[in-house]
């Protein structure tokens, strides 16, 4: 498999100029000629697909729900960053290219992280033009505040609905392409797997979830934007339909994997507290710009924390990383809470749990002002847990939340099958081994406004793409083993449920697996004994899995049954990947490799690199290739946020 | 944490052709931490360990954010809690002995598809005819230059704070969608970037509405007290301010 990054030549700053120069073009007239398929409806997607059919493409754009502005973006809340500067306090095209390089611990490419700087600014400018309600100034200038491993203020908001906000303007923009006709929209559509014709990806077999039908799409690109595989864990803050099918399909068809074990565990979830659980709610990263995260000193403390006092607390974030104090990047401040739980000072009733206390800044600020910047937060939180942070501080633990690892794709997002796109979280490209608050929409919005604009008119300037059309006997093939598929997770449903496991039963297991031995730490015997249990637990799923109904029809279980049949698949693709790299790196914490003061360790010489797996047949292990990571503009030095 | 025992009486429909009637489960030892939905998981495991059909139900981010769910719970739209998603209800506020009616969000703009879930497209069609700014992608001013003091833009904030979920017209008597349209049309009439079109936008998403199938506001309110986001019916009022002006102005 070759892998050619196709990053530009020329200084870092002007890499992104000189390519959009040197990419081809289509003339104006000539776009309507082509068609292009865009599969998810996000950040990444509504946005690709208002703004290629802008330019006069033909766009067919799917997702999964009664409507496209449902996609999980919409569930973002802290914000979304930009190099804008406006604050005077020293921000730069440069420093958050580098922030974000540090941050994601040197496992990024420099090319593709600055150029998702420089785009920042334009985003921002985009979305306020679309109406985008951000938060302003007294003096009606846009509001910015710190966010998640920063020191300068940069990043937008829009209450604690950011995502929401962003989604909706992108959602806008796709809807007047509808009206206009540029856009044909198929809701409740599931896309089932990708056509490959002579090499090129050439459409999708989508299921119609009202209907069961089975239906074929032909175009002349496909643009992947299916988010992330945050639910292979079963628990996760991803949304209930988030699934890796689209993405694994498309990996089972030719297009290599990037760092699959490279997944973001967010520190401030609310923490577990029963087994019915169906998923876990995030709160805002932004409220530890206000709180103070501690557990009590004497783990036999078990008192009300009101109780506690001071002298009692440790505040471990603050004392440990006195620079950064609470706003230390993700992957530190989870590792942090897990230490600490794992020493038996966890809190509530599980013992999984660190508190985050805004006592002290409502003393200083007041509760107008805290419940003005985190009311919804609140509000949320005692939905949930039936307790008010205001009066008794919160409880969290980390929880899984993002992807970093997704399919590999060269500096035009285009992965290694011709012709086929991967935007947002579904690829892997700018977080490296970690990401850092606020970005995941910046990237979304920059591969879909801003990149994949220049890398379609560039592969339909430079390729000749002869017609296809959905009749052709590859769409056949690939309908066919659709259906088979479909059949075989139905296979039992006529037999009753009688010493049968539901679709349910299997999901937990396999995440309790992965979270157990591919989750917040790992090593070498526990990934052994993942790759041994999970084909185990995959043989159990298609030997006794109950479906109800039929595939005629809608049928939420079967859907469900097809999402997990593939992350079981999937999983295997995480933990091998977890285990061959033996280094320590942003998310990544194998406990073979630490520095004495147990952070991440990594291992320049040996895995500077980017692990890209290609699928090799179901009975077949993968095989590993290795994209080496240059850095030319920073020097990869020991993340320290002391 | 304690636990409950509940009777249920679900609306089941195959589709939109077929008749739908009321089915009554029993459910025992209900966590009151659970969220509504989750109790519903807990039954539609059941049912499927007793080989019958789960209870479909739309529903994703699970954070009352997305819009997706929704159902007139004992004949309140998205239940008894007051600014909650069906989503984030929780059972402690039932008793244990309850019967909890569970319906679909009814109206003749929102087809049933089957048991409760339903067909919203109607109101991204509302979005299609005009929710936008016209603006591409591509040589936008930069932000800073289109000044918004902070009282416009909470306004409009509060207005695109909508999640789409349909509570507001299955709510309503008239079947009305005017709080979902009225906050859009607000959003964009108080921001200067929606200016230009404000006219042609206030008739074009009013005509969608009619269109439609939905009715007319007729000022009982209801909406309002279900909206999950709190949208105030003084959208409703802007709109219409919005709708005449454009009716007298003219072309």
């Amino acid at each position: 498999m070759e892998l050619n990054s196709r990053i530009p030549s020329g200084p870092l700053a002007e890499k992104w100029d000189s390519h959009r120069f040197q990419s081809k073009l289509v003339n104006p007239a000539n776009r309507r000629k082509f068609r292009i398929i865009v599969v998810g409806t996000g950040l990444a997607g509504a946005s690709a697909a208002a703004t290629l059919a802008e330019l006069g493409y033909k766009v067919d754009a799917f997702c999964l729900h009664d409507s496209p502005r449902r996609a999980h973006s919409i569930a973002a809340q802290g914000g979304i960053n930009a190099a804008k500067n406006y604050q005077n306090d020293g921000d730069s095209v440069f420093r958050l290219f580098y922030d974000t390089i540090k941050g994601g611990d040197f496992r990024a490419r420099e090319a593709n992280v600055y150029r998702l700087a420089q785009v920042s600014t334009e985003i921002i400018d985009q979305c306020v033009a679309q109406g985008v309600p951000f938060a302003r100034e007294y003096g009606g200038t846009l509001a910015n505040r710190s966010f998640g491993g920063a020191q300068v203020s940069r990043t937008f908001y829009a209450r604690g609905q950011t995502g929401q906000q962003l989604l909706l303007g992108a959602y806008s923009a796709l809807s007047r392409q509808i009206n206009s006709g540029g856009v044909s929209m198929y809701n409740r559509r599931e896309m089932m797997d990708v056509v490959i014709v002579d090499g090129r990806a050439r459409g999708i077999v989508v299921r119609n979830m009202i209907t069961g039908a089975i239906e074929s799409h032909s175009a002349d690109a496909v643009l992947l934007c299916t988010g992330g595989y945050g639910n292979a864990y079963f628990l996760s803050t991803n949304a209930m339909a988030s699934n890796v099918t689209a993405a694994w399909r498309a990996c089972k068809r030719g297009a290599a994997f990037a760092n699959p074990s490279f997944v973001q565990i967010h520190p401030t979830c609310i923490p577990v507290h029963g087994d019915y659980q169906s998923k876990l709610t995030l709160m805002s990263e932004s409220l530890r710009n206000d709180g103070r995260v501690w557990v009590p000193k004497n783990k036999e403390d078990k008192r009300p924390p009101a109780q506690i006092p001071e002298e009692d607390r440790d505040y471990y974030l603050e004392s440990k990383y006195p620079s950064f104090g609470n706003l230390v990047p993700r992957d530190v401040a989870s590792r942090n809470a897990k230490e600490q739980c794992d020493l038996g000072k966890g809190v509530g009733s599980t013992g999984l749990a660190v508190y985050l206390d805004f006592g002290d800044a409502i003393k200083r600020d007041g509760e107008d002002v805290i419940l003005r910047k985190y009311g919804n937060l609140f509000q949320m939180y005692e939905k949930i847990t039936d307790s008010n942070p205001m009066v008794e501080p919160m409880m969290i633990y980390p929880a899984v939340h993002y992807t970093m690892g997704g399919l590999w794709v060269d500096y035009n997002l285009m992965t290694t099958v011709p012709g086929l796109f991967a935007l947002g979280e579904c690829n892997f490209s700018d977080h490296g081994a970690n990401r850092l608050g606020a970005s995941a929409l910046m990237q979304g919005l920059a591969d879909g406004y801003f990149v994949i604009s220049t890398s379609i008119g560039n592969y339909f300037g430079s390729e000749t793409i002869s017609p296809v059309s959905s009749t052709d006997p590859a769409f056949k093939e690939v309908e066919n083993d659709v259906d088979t598929r479909l059949q075989k997770l139905l296979q039992n449903s006529s037999g009753g449920p009688a010493g049968k496991v539901t679709v349910d039963d299997v999901h937990k297991e396999v995440g309790r697996l992965l979270w157990d031995n591919c989750g917040m730490s790992r090593n070498r015997q526990g990934l052994e004994h993942a790759l041994e249990e999970l084909p185990k637990i995959r043989d159990k799923f298609w030997s006794s899995v109950y479906v109800p109904g039929a595939g005629e029809d809608i049928n939420q279980s079967l859907e469900k049954a097809g999402r997990v049949a593939d992350f079981l698949e999937f999983g295997e693709f995480m933990i091998r990947d977890a285990l061959s790299r033996e280094e320590s790196c942003g998310c990544h914490l194998r406990e073979e490799s630490q520095t004495e003061e147990n952070e991440a360790l990594r291992d320049d010489d040996n895995y500077s690199h980017v692990s890209v797996w290609e699928f090799k047949g179901d009975d077949q292990a993968p095989e590993m290739h290795k994209e080496p990571l240059v850095f030319e503009n920073v020097t990869p030095s020991q993340r320290s946020y002391k | 944490m304690s636990s409950i025992d509940l009777t249920l009486k679900i609306w089941r429909q195959k589709n939109n052709d077929s008749l739908g009637d009321f089915e009554t489960y029993i459910l025992r030892d209900i966590s009151t931490d659970m969220s509504f939905l989750e109790m519903i998981d807990v039954l539609n495991e059941q049912l499927t360990r007793e080989g019958k059909d789960p209870v479909a139900f739309d529903h994703d981010c699970r954070e009352g954010i997305c819009g997706m769910c929704g159902a007139v719970v004992d004949g309140v739209a998205h239940g008894p809690d007051r600014e909650t998603t069906l989503c984030q209800l929780h059972m402690r506020k039932f008793k244990s002995g309850d019967t909890i009616v569970i319906e679909p969000f009814r109206s003749i703009a929102f087809p049933i598809k089957k048991d409760l879930m339903v067909d919203r497209s109607a109101l991204d069609r509302i979005i299609q005819a005009g929710g936008y700014v016209s603006v591409n992608t591509g040589g936008t001013v930069d932000g800073n230059s289109i000044p918004i003091g902070t009282e416009t833009a909470e306004l409009a904030m509060d207005a695109a704070a909508c999640i789409g979920c349909g509570a507001c017209v299955a709510s309503c008597p008239n079947s009305a969608a005017m709080l979902f349209t009225g906050a859009k049309i607000s959003q964009l009439s108080l921001l200067p970037q929606g200016l230009p079109e404000r006219k042609e936008r206030a008739r074009s998403m009013v005509a969608q509405m009619d269109k439609e199938g939905f009715g007319y506001c007729s000022n009982e309110k209801e909406c309002e007290a279900v909206c999950p986001k709190g949208i105030s019916i003084r959208n409703i009022a802007r709109m219409n301010r919005e709708f005449l002006r454009s009716l007298l102005l003219g072309e």
